[in-house]
């Protein structure tokens, strides 16, 4: 079956305002050109699941598509502060986010009971931190097996979830190396399920090396071709973290205006990912080369 | 060497150009002396683990959040989850083992992480400052997976770049990654696993404790640190061992690989 689509019509169909909608990618393979059609199609009252958040988080706040957020690290990795994300929550400025504050662990362990269907998950940790006083959706239960009582988290399944991979089939079969999230968690988690890839491959590819498969095509909505669709983030392989840009976002986002400016001219004023990308200038990805590091093959072989 | 270690050599060989982060990232390298599976927070203690293969800790067995264990980059790695960790890397592992089986499941011998604000016992704040969780006065960035470190890992060095009584406090604007004697005061989850925080590296010195109810102490300082004005920048009444030691002095050979091998750019030396 063929699931490929473009990501305007992905978006368009598998997306309804106030959806929660995750986006899941830990400084690699995250689903940027995915955040930005969002953008684009002017979303409403969406709540973002995002374990660790980065820039899309502030671009999405600014385009005001978010009215919660479920995240359990809130800065622009190592690049600095996401000043829209900060003006919400110090501020409610221009609006109030519903945040709904985890660790990462926590995040895992959501996810976990999401793409399981239990209701929860037991986590060993929380125990004397303020942030299990502070989120009441972090509760505790008696052990019915006699230890103390445990600390749990809420299930979390995603209306939509949306990752991005090296490649896949057309049916839906996503191979993905490097880092690895919790990509396959969120993608179980979710109703629905769009995967960007760098390339659509050929099923013999994928059938070539199963065990990198990461999601099955049973869980997948629709495939969608984006070369880069992962930057400023890397692909392992394909190219390398775009570190300025992350920079230069936190530094420009310190002012609201100029945040409302960068997205009118590179997300509304553009048609899609590939008028985004020719934004940054032709020889851009010229500066975000990789070194070739192939892995030795394995042998499959099974019964003669 | 191990933290404290009696200081009988001069420090000629030492400019003053040493900055606060060199002495910091140094001292956070030679504390992993001897520690095999290390988890690496952002920052500082990515740096200071890298130094530590390169010198007193060849053996160590890096593990980043993203994954990735026994990692030996080429090139030091940007932020935790930079994909140039992962070629010659042992082991890349989705979150859910890393946080399951690794650090929940108390692999981590020695957790090197980071934090705003520290007190007596080895709490940590990484959330917020100001006295509102909702509207806080700043938003820092939140726990990540510090408190899942805190809980699994036996042991947690902290490295603190600046040493003031803004940052080593009474009362923590929020507690994100609760010591042990915190927990223990909780009767609701799990215990931590280990031991929290055992040694504090600053800018001033070196700070150590041992046991779920002890206090940091301080047990060594910088040279040329006097250990009053470490009590001065510290915000409850610090305790200071009666064999207080001073800190050796970086030695050119570490200065060498960390400013011309790891960090030429300066991207952590700041």
């Amino acid at each position: 079956m063929d699931k490929t689509m473009s990501l305007s019509e992905a978006i368009r169909t598998h997306l309804n305002d106030g959806d929660t909608v995750a986006l899941e990618g830990f400084g690699h393979l995250v689903p940027v050109a995915a955040a930005h059609e969002i953008i684009r199609q002017q979303f409403s009252n969406l709540t973002l699941a995002r374990m660790s958040c980065d820039v899309i988080v502030d671009q999405l706040l600014g385009a005001n598509c978010l009215t919660g957020l479920i995240a359990a690290f809130v800065a622009n990795s190592s690049a600095g502060s996401l000043y829209e994300l900060r003006r919400r929550v110090e501020h409610s400025d221009p609006d109030p986010l519903w945040f709904d504050e985890y660790s990462h662990g926590g995040m895992v362990a959501r996810y976990q009971a999401g793409a399981s269907k239990l209701p929860f998950q037991p986590i060993a940790s929380y125990r004397g931190s303020d942030l299990a006083q502070k989120n009441p959706r972090i509760k505790s239960v008696p052990d019915p097996y006699g230890g103390s009582p445990i600390y749990v988290v809420p299930a979390l399944n995603p209306d939509l979830t949306v990752i991005h991979a090296q490649r896949a089939d057309a049916a839906g079969n996503v191979q993905a190396w490097g880092m690895l999230g919790i990509q396959t968690e969120a993608a179980f988690a979710g109703r629905r399920l769009i995967v960007t890839v760098e390339e659509i491959v050929d099923e013999s590819i994928i059938r070539s090396d199963p065990n990198r498969t990461i999601v099955p095509s049973h869980v997948v909505d629709a495939v969608v071709e984006v070369p880069r669709g992962a930057h400023p983030h890397a692909v392992q392989g394909y190219y390398d973290r775009d570190d300025a840009f992350s920079r230069d976002w936190s530094a420009l986002a310190r002012d609201a205006e100029a945040v409302k400016q960068w997205l009118q001219t590179n997300i509304h004023d553009t048609a899609d990912h590939e008028e985004f990308l020719a934004l940054l200038g032709a020889d851009h990805f010229d500066k975000l080369g990789i070194r070739d590091a192939y892995s030795r093959p394995v042998n499959y072989g099974g019964r003669e | 060497m191990t933290a404290g270690t009696p200081e009988h050599t001069d420090t000629k060989n030492v400019g003053e150009d040493i900055t606060s982060s060199e002495l910091l990232t140094i001292h956070s390298a030679r504390a992993l002396a001897g520690r095999r599976v290390v988890f690496a927070g952002h920052g500082l203690p990515t740096l200071a683990t890298a130094l530590a293969q390169r010198t007193v800790a060849p053996e160590i067995e890096i593990v980043y959040e993203s994954g990735v264990t026994g990692a030996r980059p080429p090139d030091l790695p940007r932020t935790i989850s930079d994909s140039v960790l992962v070629p010659g890397a042992a082991s890349v592992i989705p979150m859910t083992h890393l946080f399951n089986y690794v650090l929940q499941g108390q692999r981590i011998d020695v957790g090197f992480l980071g934090a705003a604000q520290v007190d007596r016992y080895g709490s940590l704040n990484s959330t917020l400052i100001g006295d509102d969780w909702e509207h806080p006065d700043s938003r820092l960035p939140g726990s990540g997976g510090a408190i899942e470190a805190m809980a699994g890992a036996a042991e947690i060095f902290l490295v603190m770049r600046r040493h003031t009584p803004r940052t080593f406090v009474e009362t923590l604007d929020f507690v994100t990654s609760p010591s042990p004697h915190r927990a223990a005061q909780s009767e609701v989850g799990t215990m931590p696993a280990g031991a929290g925080v055992t040694h504090v590296i600053t800018d001033l010195g070196i700070m150590t404790r041992f046991a779920r109810d002890e206090e940091l102490t301080l047990s060594a300082v910088h040279p040329g640190v006097d250990p009053a004005e470490v009590v001065r920048q510290t915000g409850w009444d610090l305790q200071v061992a009666t064999d207080l030691e001073t800190t050796q002095a970086p030695t050119p050979e570490e200065l060498a690989v960390l400013r011309d091998d790891l960090d030429p750019s300066r991207l952590y030396l700041r």
